[in-house]
Parts: C-alpha cells; sequence; structure tokens
C-alpha cells in the first residue's frame, strides 16, 4: 500500500472516529440542543481551511525563492482545498445560523471576513484557471497568494471594527463559555479527522498536478 | 536612491503625457463617472436625507468603479505597442516602474475624484465645503490603497486573455479593507466631526497602504518577466 493510501485510510478511520464522538460521545448542547453538533464540522473546517491558506502562502514564496514548480504545485492544490473548506465553513455556518439566529446570513464580522476570503481565493483560481503558460500561471499566482495572504488579518480588522462602529452591542450573546470537556474532545477528534483528510486530499491533488504538466509537456 | 525616484518620475511624467495628448480614454473615464453620479441618483429616488445618508458609500463606490475601467489601463497600453518590452530594459532596481505606474494611478484618480467631489456637491445639493480638509485627508489615504493594488494586479492581468473579467474579480475582494475604511472615515468627514473620531480607521488605511505598496515594490519584478 502507498504512502498516499494509507494516508486515506487513516484519514477515512479518523472521520469515523469524530463522526462517532459528535454524535456518540459528545452530550447535547443544553440550550442549542442537536444543530450545535454542526460545529463539529463548522469549526475544524475553518481551522483546515486557515491552514490550507498558509500553504498557499508558503508555496507562492517557495515558488518565487527556488522557481520549482513543486512548490506551485501546493500553492494550487492548497488553494483549491482552501476555498472548499471555506466553503464548508460558510454553509455549514448557514445551517447553524438559520435554528440559531432565525436567519441564513447575517452581517456577523466573522462570517463576513470568510465570505470576503472565499472570494479572494475563488479570484486566485480563476487567474489560474486563465493563465495557461504554466510558467507565468505560477509566477502570477504566487504574487496573488503572498498579497491574499498579507491582506487577510487587514480584512480580518477592518471588517471586525466595520461591525463593531455600526453596531456596538451585538445580538450574538455573552461571552463563549468555557467549552465542556466532552465537546473539546469530540472538537479535537474532528480537527485531527478533517487534517488528515487534508493532507490526503492535497498529495492527491498535487500529485495530479504533478501528471497533468507530464501530460502538457 | 535619487536614480530611483528619477526613473520612477521618467515614468510617471510619461505616463500623464500620454493621458494629457490622447485625451480620449481619459475625457470617457470622466463620463463614466459622471454617468455612474447619475444612476445612482435615479436608482436611489430624489429623498435627499436618503442620499445624504448613503454618500459616502456611494462616493466610493464611484471611486472603486472608476478604478476598475482606469486603473489597469497604463499597462494594457504598455502591452498593445509593444512599449513593455522597452520598459523592461530599464536598469537597476525595475520596482521604480511600479512606483512611477501607481503614482500616475494616483494622480488620475485623484483629478477623477475631485470633478467627483464637486459634482456630488452640485448635484445632490449638499454643502461640502466645511469637509474638504478631512475630505482630502482621507481620499488620499484610500486612493493610494486602492491604486497599489490595483497597480500590481492590472499589470499583472495586462497580458491576460480574460483581463476584464479578471481584473475586477481579483481587485474587488481584495480593496475590501480600503471600501470600509475609507467609507466609514468619509462619513465622519462629511457629517463634520473631527477626523479623530475617525482615527482607527485612518490607522488601518494608512497600515493598508504600507502593505500593499511594499508588496506592490517587492513582487513586482516578478510581474514583469516574461
Amino acid at each position: 500500500m502507498t504512502a498516499s493510501r494509507r494516508l486515506g485510510w487513516l484519514a477515512a478511520a479518523a472521520l469515523v472516529v469524530g463522526l462517532g464522538a459528535a454524535f456518540g460521545y459528545a452530550p447535547r448542547e443544553a440550550v442549542q440542543g442537536n444543530v450545535q453538533r454542526i460545529m463539529y464540522v463548522h469549526v475544524p473546517a475553518v481551522l483546515t481551511a486557515y491552514v490550507a491558506f498558509g500553504l498557499v502562502l508558503v508555496g507562492s514564496v517557495g515558488y518565487l525563492a527556488t522557481r520549482a514548480l513543486r512548490w506551485d504545485r501546493l500553492a494550487a492544490a492548497a488553494a483549491e482545498l482552501g476555498v472548499l473548506f471555506t466553503g464548508i465553513t460558510i454553509a455549514s455556518g448557514s445551517i447553524w445560523g438559520k435554528p440559531t439566529w432565525g436567519t441564513w446570513w447575517t452581517w456577523d464580522a466573522r462570517l463576513t471576513s470568510t465570505a470576503v476570503l472565499f472570494l479572494v481565493y475563488v479570484g486566485y483560481l480563476l487567474l489560474r484557471a486563465t493563465a495557461d503558460e504554466p510558467e507565468r500561471r505560477a509566477r502570477f499566482a504566487a504574487v496573488v497568494g503572498i498579497v491574499g495572504a498579507a491582506n487577510i488579518p487587514i480584512v480580518h480588522f477592518s471588517v471586525k471594527w466595520w461591525r463593531a462602529l455600526h453596531q456596538p452591542s451585538t445580538i450574538l450573546g455573552p461571552e463563549p463559555s468555557p467549552i465542556a470537556p466532552p465537546i473539546a474532545h469530540a472538537l479535537a477528534a474532528n480537527w485531527v479527522a478533517f487534517t488528515l483528510l487534508f493532507a490526503y486530499l492535497l498529495t492527491l491533488r498535487m500529485a495530479v498536478a504533478r501528471l497533468e504538466e507530464a501530460d502538457a509537456a | 536612491m535619487s536614480r530611483y525616484a528619477g526613473r520612477a518620475w521618467a515614468v510617471l511624467w510619461k505616463d500623464l503625457l500620454v493621458e494629457r495628448r490622447a485625451k480620449e480614454s481619459a475625457n470617457a473615464l470622466l463620463f463614466f463617472t459622471v454617468t455612474l453620479l447619475f444612476l445612482f441618483q435615479l436608482a436611489l429616488g430624489t429623498d435627499r436625507e436618503r442620499l445624504e445618508a448613503v454618500l459616502p458609500g456611494l462616493l466610493w463606490l464611484a471611486v472603486v468603479l472608476s478604478g476598475l475601467l482606469g486603473l489597469g489601463r497604463l499597462f494594457v497600453a504598455e502591452r498593445e505597442n509593444d512599449c513593455w518590452e522597452a520598459l523592461r530594459l530599464v536598469p537597476g532596481d525595475r520596482s521604480a516602474i511600479f512606483v512611477g505606474k501607481l503614482a500616475a494611478n494616483v494622480v488620475l484618480l485623484a483629478m477623477l475624484e475631485v470633478v467627483l467631489v464637486v459634482l456630488v456637491a452640485l448635484f445632490y445639493g449638499v454643502a461640502l465645503g466645511h469637509a474638504l480638509p478631512a475630505l482630502a485627508v482621507v481620499m488620499a489615504l484610500g486612493t493610494l490603497g486602492l491604486a497599489a493594488i490595483g497597480t500590481l494586479f492590472g499589470a499583472l492581468t495586462a497580458p491576460l486573455r480574460a483581463r476584464e473579467v479578471l481584473f475586477p474579480v481579483l481587485l474587488l475582494p481584495a480593496q475590501v479593507p480600503v471600501l470600509l475604511g475609507a467609507v466609514s472615515a468619509t462619513g465622519t468627514a462629511l457629517a463634520g466631526r473631527p477626523l479623530a473620531d475617525a482615527q482607527p480607521w485612518l490607522g488601518l488605511l494608512a497600515a493598508a497602504d504600507c502593505v500593499y505598496l511594499v508588496l506592490g515594490v517587492l513582487t513586482f519584478e516578478f510581474v514583469l518577466e516574461t
């Protein structure tokens, strides 16, 4: 069995454990009920997305420094997965928001900045899709990947203040209470599972990109 | 350093000269901006209170949309006549070209904004006189940030097939912090309140300007290669 295959099975097993932890081990949340269990997808997805965008930066800088296309493959694969996991984050948050907040969408600070991030990296992927020459595509994408990553904190603060200044008293309730240990454990299990899944998909996507390049050459 | 500034100045001077001699595109851009103001008014109705309430947003939407048309232009012109190749022959640090192009874009956007503010005062019947110094500060900070990303992405998308779509798709999400900060601070300025009230926003705009400027200078070299 190849290393990649093993990683895939490991990710699958971890996801099963994560599902078990989310539905069997973690208790039903007192206030929100079962809806809260969406968190076991939502939070690992957003953490994974941030790891992915971090890897886009690593791959982009790596490519410009070395001009080796494997860095570009890393950035490209990580960007696709980052957009995927950001999409999962937004969708799961929206599904959670409907019963909890009574609306599919609200211009909450974190929601808004996640949506902006989503658009930034969709733009990155669109750029990759239209620039056909591999060397130039890698170079231009690296520049956009670096700008996108540097922009993350600026977007974060601007959106946070935008909400704070428009709506001083937030409707989202008091400070989050400390998370109960079983819930934290289930969250950790799912985070590990998502990270493994991400690593597996990343290696697969990079392998496909390598084959595509070999085919084009 | 002075040679660096000299190169940037040469690019700036050349671009402004081209704009002045070939008036068509600058004029078209100006009329585009005026038309936007007209459309905003038609879409929102003539209720003065409502217009005044959303004026900071409208003002910056007009700037951003004009930027979409205008900011990429300086590089497309270089592409069309193969001037790109000559530009790349500049000796030394080629980020001076970025600085020059950015300066030209800032000057052009600023001229557009002056017209915009005058027309807003005329058409929407808003008294802006007292707010002008504060407005100038906010507009300078916002314009620099918008132009910095616009210049970098404009250079990047100029040689690509889908340039017309890609440029907005890249620029619009990236400039969100500039838009948020500039609209909020403009709101403060237009309300006649001291700029100190918008200090966090001005700080954010200044920080964003610095980051985009540094990113542009550092990465432009990679955009310029063929």
